[in-house]
């Protein structure tokens, strides 16, 4: 995307308001362009020469604001300006008009047929009673350059040329001519160059020879006279030094000669809308016929609007506000477009008014758009289309049971009922009324109660799994329940994971390991006993593990589940005979 | 030492024609020249031919006998020519040849075994049993008669001696070269790898163990089925809840209090927590309403409603009572469509075989929307199964409390060449949905099955036990490939 550097107190004195830079912003991001850089003019120089850093309080501050690629009205301070202060208010849409003037009396353009071997349009104006200044004059120069290397295509497109018209004498001529019969003293030069040697005087010049190639191997070149055959200029390469205009310049002459007719006009407009602001007459701009060998002739610029009937169901079935015609209305004159309502049989419409400035208007649909930025997109009401939402508890389950599983342990899926002894006795725990969900009519003693812990079921299988070879390693990520009053039925699951390591010896590193890699997964850091923003561990005394060999996992403050090496008590009442160690945590608070 | 032996024979002669007699001649043990003749076969440097060679060897019954004679001969002398009492000679001879001695000599009508006294009927014997032992043991021939009645007393036994004859193979050399097992770290840092001459790898055997982790196949089969919901645009629901009160899982969806499967022998009630406490008592009131009298188009069940029977706690027997929260949860805003499912436990209170457990994993998918049909039904169902490879269904009316119309659904088995049961399935009734609070014109369809099933028809497994449970064989679950369910 284009970028144009403008100076921010100028900037903000052409807006009637100093703006903080977060407020700028601001109206940038709702307008839809961007503030890209703020720098100044000297820093700009020093980076291009790669100079140290050094700043200097009384420089003036430049910012670089990125624009759209097709709008070419903002491609200057003027046009930047012209549409913030209608966005923001402040000003009425610009009314632009061609001078009336008699046909005899309007300047004339002559076009040779010749010029159809190489460049075969051109289109020019006038811009009367100019005043400039060093600024004015710089952002003048700025914008063809801009332009230039935007829609113009480096040229190939469009070239721009502007003269003080107070130099030279109509009626003008556009011809092609070969380059040893044209002689002219080029622009910033003081000696005079045959077109075929400025050619080759430019090849070194850093800024002009990339442009050579568009002329360069073409029989005839095209160039532009006046009535005393004072050149005007060589399109697409230089301007002659004879009309160059200065500070001091009145009346300009602009020609854009074009293999593009279309982008021709649009560059036009663009030059006399922008800096028509400064003419004693604001925004008219004076005409130029262009008249062709075979007698046709056209009359630039063109200024008309461009009409174009929208109905306002599709504006606000497109942006899905609902808005009247007459907010439409003032939504678009916010954005430059004058806009008004019309009532058809179909309902309403919206009859807008493109003006020259606005060449990328090309459908409805940039219409729709405008309106919606005027509106604001972030205050367009929501509509979510269906979409479904996961149950995170059994996402992260799944997560860390593949986690678990890279580790090397082995899935196990075991019963959630088991007997009340299993749960308690057999694990050397004590059962204090307070946790168990009991059932009350048990078929057979293998379901008496809904398992507090995934302990039980990991030994029991541990225990039928004897023969396998060593070391086992397994784990379960399931649910137990649990008492609790606040809810309606008075119990809850919790989702637990539970990890074993049965070998020659009992594997409690390992075990420990996995307990870290879990908190690693996790995402929490390794803390100092007493810090609640990680995990630690903590020694503990649980009758189910060794004591000695079994530790607490403090996660965020909570006590969160507990591992060690089981108690070979336990061992001995699952029939298990080798040492194991065990991990069992809630993962329930893990996340949050 | 061996294989320079063997290795340097043959450079200079044809063949070993027996490598236990090249064994002796070389003074070599043969069990070490037989592992070099294995190792030197494994590598072609010879072709080894197996020579099986049988001899009678003596047992340790037999050697006994060569040294103190045969019992029939030692007890024969021991009877002195006057006789002797049985108890008297009892005495002087050792119980094991005492009782082979005299079956013996009973047999070679030796001596005369009197009720009291023993006396000789001959005056004289030989011991041919020894005899024969000792001919034997120097390897003299023997009457296959003698073999066959010393081999019936076991004191001979047939030793096989398995020898090999050699000639030279096809890699034979002289000298092994030393071959190679691995590449190593250290073949790349000499730049020897290149002269290296591999050992032959055994591609018949398997690779070595894998050491890595593993899920279990049910919840691998869970996670293919959680897929094909999702991208059926079906949202999970959250069932981690085990306990459930009657109300949500029975009154809720319509099922009179009377229907047997609230009996206790279907349904694991609840000791501790007994009841539920928190309903919604405005909806309790319509449900109560509908059961007892009706209403919503209804002419209901005509009994009088217990509360304490809702409130009974249980372990919930389908995860419909979870359908039946949301469901109600739906109602209490503006409607919005809403296509549910849910892979969880559930328990029954039921006889375990080997197609039963008292928990196992249901399935669950419910479409709630306006103007849902029985083809809106059918037409998922056949979407869902036929992503699990069953795409040949058809439907049987059946009966459900809370669905009507009410279908089974059956799939034809390719491989059991017959149509079986996969699943059940319906419209929830009025008297279910109403109460609720939602719109008339929206209706919910649903169906239902459990994990286990497919799973075990998916992998050929024919005792749930062996899938789910602690007596599961863990290397059932490492052996267990990945499932594919619903991508191919």
């Amino acid at each position: 995307m284009p970028t144009v550097s403008v100076g921010r107190d100028r900037l903000f004195a052409a807006l009637g308001k100093n703006y903080t830079q977060e407020e700028f912003e601001e109206l940038c991001f709702d307008f839809g362009i961007e503030l890209d850089d703020v720098t100044t003019e000297k820093a700009i120089i020093r980076k291009e020469k790669h100079l140290e850093e050094e700043t200097e309080e009384d420089e003036e501050v430049i910012y670089k604001i990125e624009v759209p690629a097709n709008r070419y009205d903002l491609l200057c301070l003027e046009g930047l300006v012209q549409a913030l202060r209608i966005f923001i208010g402040i000003d009425e849409i610009p009314k632009y008009t061609v001078s009336n003037i008699p046909s005899e009396s309007m300047l004339k353009m002559h076009v040779k047929p010749e010029t159809s071997l190489i460049r075969p349009f051109i289109v020019c104006a006038v811009l009367r009673g100019i005043t400039f200044d060093e600024v004015r004059y710089n952002s003048f120069i700025d914008l063809q350059d801009r332009l230039h290397q935007n829609i113009c295509r480096r040229r190939t497109l469009v070239a721009i040329g502007t003269h003080d018209l107070d130099t030279i004498q109509a009626p003008f001529t556009y011809e092609a001519l070969p380059p040893y019969e044209i002689n002219f003293v080029p622009l910033k030069q003081v000696k005079s160059f045959r077109a075929d040697q400025l050619m080759e005087f430019y090849k070194s010049d850093l800024k002009l020879k990339k442009f050579l190639h568009i002329i360069e191997s073409s029989p005839v070149f095209p160039v532009i006279y006046d009535c005393n055959r004072t050149v005007l200029s060589l399109p697409p390469i230089i301007n002659g030094a004879h009309s160059a205009i200065s500070l001091k310049t009145k009346n300009v002459f602009i020609e854009c000669t074009a293999t593009d007719l279309t982008k021709a006009k649009i560059v036009l407009n663009t030059m006399v809308t922008m800096f028509s602001v400064y003419c004693e007459r604001k925004f008219h701009v004076e005409p130029v016929e262009v008249v062709y060998s075979d007698g046709k002739s056209s009359v630039y610029p063109d200024l008309s609007v461009f009409s174009l009937e929208v109905p306002l169901s599709y504006i606000t079935g497109s942006i899905g506000a609902s808005l009247e015609a007459s907010q439409v209305s003032s939504l678009l004159n916010k954005m430059q477009l004058r806009a008004e309502k019309s009532v058809s049989r179909d309902g309403n419409s919206i009859v807008v008014s493109v003006p020259p400035t606005r060449s990328d208007v090309l459908h409805a649909c940039d219409v729709m758009e405008d309106v919606a930025i005027a509106y604001g997109f972030n205050k367009i009401p929501k509509t979510k289309p269906a979409s479904l939402k996961p149950i995170a508890l059994n996402q992260i389950s799944d997560l860390l049971r593949l986690e678990i599983a890279m580790n090397g342990f082995t899935e196990v899926l075991t019963w959630i009922l088991c007997s009340y002894k299993e749960n308690f006795s057999m694990l050397n725990r004590k059962d204090d009324k307070s946790t168990a969900v009991i059932i009350g009519n048990p078929r057979s003693s293998d379901f008496e109660i809904v398992r507090t812990s995934l302990m039980p079921g990991i030994l029991k299988t541990v225990g039928h799994n004897k023969d396998h070879p060593k070391p086992i390693k397994i784990f379960e990520v399931g649910d137990v329940a649990v008492l609790d009053e606040a809810k309606d039925v008075g119990a809850k699951n919790q989702r637990h994971l539970a990890a074993l390591y049965c070998g020659a010896n009992s594997g409690f590193e390992l075990i420990h390991c996995l307990v870290d890699r879990i908190m690693e997964v996790v995402g929490t850091p390794f803390v100092p006993i007493g810090d609640n923003s990680g995990y630690y561990i903590k020694r503990s005394d649980e009758p189910e593990f060794l004591l000695g060999r079994q530790a607490n996992i403090i996660f965020r403050g909570n006590h969160i589940g507990t591992f060690g090496i089981v108690n070979p008590e336990v061992l001995i009442i699952f029939d298990i005979p080798d040492p194991c160690s065990f991990v069992e945590l809630n993962i329930e608070s893990l996340w949050s | 030492m061996a294989e320079d032996a063997i290795l340097g024979f043959l450079e200079k002669n044809e063949k070993i024609a027996d490598s236990g007699k090249f064994a002796s001649n070389i003074g070599i043990d043969h069990n070490e020249i037989v592992n070099v003749i294995k190792s030197l076969h494994g590598f072609r440097l010879v072709d080894a031919e197996d020579i099986k060679r049988e001899k009678w060897v003596l047992t340790d019954e037999g050697k006994s006998y060569t040294v103190a004679g045969s019992p029939e001969v030692q007890l024969f002398l021991a009877v002195p020519p006057e006789g002797i009492s049985r108890e008297e000679l009892q005495k002087k001879v050792d119980p094991s040849v005492y009782k082979i001695g005299c079956s013996q000599a009973i047999k070679n009508k030796w001596l005369e075994m009197g009720k009291a006294q023993v006396s000789r009927k001959v005056q004289q014997v030989e011991d041919q049993v020894k005899d024969l032992l000792l001919r034997i043991q120097d390897g003299e021939a023997v009457d296959q008669g003698d073999i066959d009645a010393l081999k019936k007393r076991k004191l001979i036994a047939l030793q096989t001696w398995k020898s090999y004859s050699l000639t030279k193979g096809p890699n034979y050399a002289p000298k092994r070269k030393k071959v190679a097992t691995d590449l190593t770290r250290e073949h790349l840092q000499r730049g020897d790898w290149k002269d290296l001459e591999f050992k032959e790898y055994n591609f018949s055997a398997k690779g070595q163990p894998a050491e890595g982790g593993h899920l279990h196949p049910l919840l691998k089969v869970r996670k293919q089925l959680q897929m094909i919901f999702l991208q059926m645009g079906f949202e999970e629901m959250p069932t981690n809840n085990f306990v459930e009160s009657s109300f949500w899982n029975f009154d809720a969806l319509f099922q009179p209090q009377q229907h047997p499967a609230r009996d206790s022998h279907d349904t694991f009630f609840l000791q501790v927590p007994s009841t539920t406490k928190k309903l919604p008592e405005d909806y309790v009131e319509r449900v109560k309403r509908v059961h007892e009298s009706g209403g919503y188009g209804s002419r209901g069940y005509g009994y009088d409603w217990k509360r304490e029977e809702a409130n009974k706690n249980l372990l919930r027997t389908h995860t419909t009572a979870v359908s039946s929260r949301m469901l109600y949860l739906l109602a209490q805003k503006p409607f919005a469509p809403k296509k549910y499912f849910s892979i969880d436990r559930v328990f029954r209170n039921e006889a375990v075989d080997r197609t039963h457990l008292a928990e196992f994993h249901q399935i669950e998918g419910l479409v709630c929307d306006r103007g849902l049909t029985l083809g809106d039904l059918i037409g998922v169902l056949h979407d869902f199964f036929s992503r699990l490879g069953m795409s040949k269904l058809r439907f049987k009316p059946a009966y459900n409390p809370y669905t009507e119309p009410s279908m089974e659904i059956f799939s034809y088995h390719e491989g059991f060449k017959k149509w079986v049961e996969i699943g059940n399935s319906g419209m929830f009734r009025p008297e279910m949905l109403l109460p609720m609070g939602l719109p008339e014109d929206v209706r919910v369809i649903a169906w239902g099955l459990s994990l286990e099933r497919p799973t075990m028809i998916l992998y050929g497994i024919d005792n749930i036990r062996d899938l789910f449970g602690h007596k599961v064989d863990l290397s059932l679950i490492k052996r267990n490939p990945i499932c594919r369910l619903g991508v191919d």
